[in-house]
């Protein structure tokens, strides 16, 4: 599969979703102008993963700041990766920052998807 | 000459640290965010504070930028004009926007505002819920979520008025504090 490999911008994050090297990363800021344009490749991307996917996928989340349009992006993003065997999600969030910890708790709320919560 | 000195005793006097008033894009918006963000910076804010003016600041920007109505001037040209303010006191920040709304969407706006001045911690977090879960992104890339997450993140009531332009359009006025202790 083809390798996506954004880098990140003021308004865009960074994003790399590398099936071969078992890398999956969405990270840094998210506050695109049109956010469901933004993520549409990423979507579709999972989408295509999803038909033959590694054994186990580890999909982090290292998010500094998200708007509320891309939250919604994020949460589709979560519900195509919910079809997906040992899928696991790893939300990572600055120490101080309760705001990103409880977006994380808020999505594990509504996906069937296990979350593991890390500080940095 | 005299008016630059009575905005800049205004801007003085309402604590006012930056005022912005125009066209509304999202490279306007990157800008007046990274104004902000250095200022903060040169105050030594703390950073859940800046977090939280940061996540205000972006969610009526880009209000801003997807839903004012451009009104159309007496010689008939477009206006796209709008404002954006940010002040700060020893005790909060104040992030205010005002920009020109058609007046048929002048209830549902006042109704949903007024939904969410009604609701405590719980309640804006269920609603929150409710929305992410339910809607479609807008044909505008909204979510429909901009309005709950500032009274979420800022922890306080959001301030708004509506006044009349003409008869097809209104000035609405926002104002969300977030407290700095």
């Amino acid at each position: 599969m083809e390798v996506i490999n954004l880098e990140g911008t003021e308004d865009t994050p960074k994003i790399l979703l590398d099936k071969d090297n078992g890398i999956f990363e969405i990270s840094g800021r998210s506050l695109p102008e049109d956010s469901a344009e933004f993520y549409q490749p990423v979507i579709d991307w999972i989408k295509e993963y999803a038909k033959s996917p590694n054994s186990s996928t580890s999909f982090e989340f290292k998010l500094e700041y998200f708007n509320t349009a891309s939250s919604k992006l994020i949460l589709d993003i979560l519900t195509s990766l919910e079809n997906i065997d040992s899928t696991q999600i790893m939300w990572y969030f600055q120490e101080d920052d309760e705001d990103m910890e409880e977006a994380g708790e808020e999505f594990s709320e509504l996906v069937e998807l296990p979350f593991e919560f890390h500080s940095y | 000459m005299e008016y630059i000195f009575e905005l800049h005793k205004t801007m003085l006097s309402r604590h006012l640290i930056l005022v912005y008033e125009g066209e509304f894009t999202q490279e306007v918006t990157k800008s007046v965010l990274a104004m902000a963000e250095r200022n903060m910076d040169s105050f030594g804010e703390q950073s859940s504070i800046k977090r939280k003016v940061f996540n205000v600041m972006v969610e009526s920007l880009q209000n801003i930028v997807k839903h004012s109505d451009d009104v159309k001037s007496d010689d008939n040209k477009t206006l796209h004009s709008a404002i954006f303010m940010i002040g700060k006191s020893d005790t909060d920040y104040i992030i205010t926007s005002g920009n020109p709304v058609k007046n048929e969407k002048v209830a549902t706006i006042q109704q949903r505002l007024e939904k969410i001045n009604s609701l405590d911690k719980d309640g804006l977090k269920s609603l929150y819920r409710d929305i992410i879960t339910n809607a479609e992104i807008s044909d505008k890339g909204g979510a429909g979520l901009g309005f709950v997450d500032m009274a979420r993140k800022s922890g306080n009531q959001l301030e708004f008025s509506f006044k009349p332009i003409n008869q097809d359009y209104s000035f609405f006025s926002l104002k969300t504090s977030v407290s700095r202790s």
